[in-house]
């Protein structure tokens, strides 16, 4: 110690407040600190004030128990589909193969119970069963052999997509067979009416999924996890996160969303086709980037892709109702996307 | 006396590299060991070594005297020997109470713990808290802050709280301040005096030879994949140290 110069002395007479927080208090700072401990608060902005934008063009025509209803009933298995993306997409990857997966797993479900004649019930664990694995395969080339998610999703969209055809036969089960024969298969498309609002089934369960999900990734310790993995993969498994299972996890789990998608979407449509779906890709990626979670992993909620599919809907309803050319829906939708990106990377800076 | 921490004879071989060519290690009780070596010389893989990271090709290391086989940090951290990275291995968007029990959350009893896998927030707010008042750092104010709002210095400063916080026999700091500021780097020394006021043996890896000099109760000096000396930083100067680290001086020979 004797031999050190004390270099240091000549900072003593510095201020000292290294460890304390500067409080920056402009508004715009404040804004910027808000958003980054609640990013859905942009996309729920953005959604209440289209709502409030189409209801005044449009009156009683647009804000009407109906109406509203009807956008959620057509945005249900985007939500869905959404909240499977969203878990993907927090752990820095990306799903391509969610709509893939979601067909092939509808066609499961009604070729099982028409093909081969088992119960309904069973062909329905089978086709969510598949699902899972295919989520699962996805995970574990993911997480073992370290491949790249989009690479990888993007194989098994066109292996899903594929095996879906050739499987089918490209045959539609129609819906007066089912309705007839296989009646669970329609559960997502039941109704409860409360006066003009209509919910389907397939509503509530997009509903209750989101709400369990919110849960699931801010109170346990799965949810933490699926945060810190799309963060900082190596700080995480440094402080003890089992990295390569959570991110199995996160892709089976996502499966298993996409094959109750696919359940609804029967639903929703009331045959199985093996043609439909084709847009839930770009679809669900959409929601999810308006809905403010970011396409670099660790950030955003899950609510704010619900509130990301929903804007997609009141857009698409309220042009529609306004007899605006479809084109002016996905105009308006490319500049939220971009928009969006843009908010994201000024949240991001607000470390120092 | 006994070294709380002790390896023998190490080897590890990375393909025709040889990073630790048998290399043996002591950490007192209560001591704060420097290590310091030139690049290349080892010393990140002695550390790995001794702290699960890297499993050796040959060799053994002991805990308070008895031998163990580390497979990962996370068995070492089980054993109560804490390794604060260069990169901190925080989740920057995350916040300080969620950064500190990564990997270790604490359940809420009963129902809502077991069954409905609820994390007990206010527990770990609270733990998290006083570990930083205890340590001097409770300037934070917001223990839901996010990491990446906060300094160089602060951000070390919860990585060292966190160890402090679990590790109950060693800690292992790797270059603590080599990414912070002159008044930064201060107040973690000041931190890391604190902690050895406690009685935890602390491994230093700096080469930073003022913090070195500063800080250290012996120096352990790396060079070519073994130790070359042990060094008392009263008897011998920076210069000695950075002479014998680099080929330029001949070792003492009481190692």
């Amino acid at each position: 110690m004797s031999n050190t110069q004390n270099f240091e002395t000549s900072d003593s007479g510095g201020a000292n407040q290294v460890a304390e927080f500067e409080q920056n208090n402009s508004l715009v700072a404040r804004i910027q600190h808000a958003l980054h401990e609640t990013p859905s608060l942009v996309p729920m902005v953005v959604l209440f004030a289209s709502i409030a934008i189409f209801g005044m063009l449009l009156g009683g025509k647009f804000f009407s128990p109906f109406a509203l209803t009807l956008i959620l009933q057509q945005v249900a298995i985007v939500g869905i589909v959404g909240a499977a993306q969203s878990l993907v997409i927090l752990t820095a990857g990306i799903d391509l193969s969610v709509g893939a997966i979601m067909v092939l797993s509808s066609v499961i479900m009604g070729q099982f119970t028409f093909r081969y004649g088992m119960p309904v019930e069973l062909a329905v664990l089978c086709g969510l069963a598949i699902g899972s694995g295919v989520g699962f395969i996805n995970g574990w080339l993911i997480a073992y052999i370290k491949l790249p998610p989009f690479i990888v999703t993007l194989g098994m969209w066109q292996i899903a997509l594929a095996t879906n055809f050739l499987y089918s036969a490209n045959e539609t089960i129609r819906a007066q067979d089912i309705a007839k024969n296989a009646p669970l298969l329609h559960f997502f498309g039941e109704k409860i009416k409360i006066g003009g609002a209509i919910f389907t089934f397939g509503v509530i369960f997009m509903v209750v999924l989101v709400l369990f999900l919110a849960y699931v990734l801010r109170q346990t310790a799965w949810g933490r996890h699926v945060y810190a993995v799309g963060d900082d993969p190596e700080a995480a498994e440094l402080s003890g996160v089992n990295v390569k299972r959570t991110l199995i996890s996160v892709y089976m789990l996502a499966g298993l969303i996409c094959a109750f998608a696919g359940w609804a979407m029967i639903g929703r449509i009331g045959s199985v086709s093996p043609t439909s779906g084709q847009l839930a890709n770009i679809e669900s990626i959409t929601a999810v980037v308006i809905g403010g979670i970011s396409l670099f992993g660790g950030r955003g909620s899950i609510v704010g892709s619900l509130f990301g599919a929903l804007i997609v809907g009141v857009f698409t309803l309220g042009l529609r109702l306004l007899g605006a050319d479809a084109q002016w829906t996905f105009l308006l939708i490319g500049a939220l996307i971009i928009a969006a990106v843009a908010v994201d990377q000024w949240i991001r800076k607000v470390s120092v | 006396m006994e070294p709380i921490l002790k390896g023998r004879n190490l080897v590890k071989r990375y393909g025709k590299v040889t990073a630790l060519d048998h290399c043996d290690f002591d950490l007192m009780p209560g001591e704060i060991l420097a290590v310091i070596g030139d690049n290349g010389a080892g010393k990140s893989t002695l550390i790995k070594a001794v702290s699960g990271a890297v499993k050796p090709d040959e060799g053994e290391v002991f805990l308070e005297g008895k031998k163990v086989n580390f497979h990962s940090p996370i068995d070492a951290r089980n054993e109560g020997i804490e390794t604060v990275y260069q990169t901190l291995a925080m989740s920057p968007a995350l916040s300080i109470a969620d950064n500190m029990f990564m990997g270790r959350e604490i359940r809420k009893p009963g129902f809502r713990g077991k069954i409905l896998r609820q994390l007990d927030r206010a527990t770990m707010e609270k733990m998290a808290r006083d570990k930083l008042t205890e340590l001097g750092l409770m300037t934070i104010q917001n223990i839901n802050q996010a990491v990446e709002t906060l300094s160089g210095g602060q951000r070390q400063g919860v990585a060292v709280a966190r160890a402090a916080a679990f590790g109950s026999k060693v800690i292992i700091l790797d270059e603590p301040t080599a990414a912070l500021g002159v008044k930064e780097s201060r107040k973690v020394l000041e931190l890391i005096q604190g902690l050895k006021s406690r009685g935890i043996p602390i491994i230093l890896i700096s080469h930073n030879m003022p913090h070195v000099f500063e800080l250290a109760d012996r120096i352990h000096v790396h060079r070519l994949g073994k130790r070359l000396c042990v060094i008392d930083p009263k008897d011998y100067t920076m210069s000695d140290a950075v002479a014998f680290m680099t080929g330029a001086k001949e070792a003492p020979e009481a190692a």
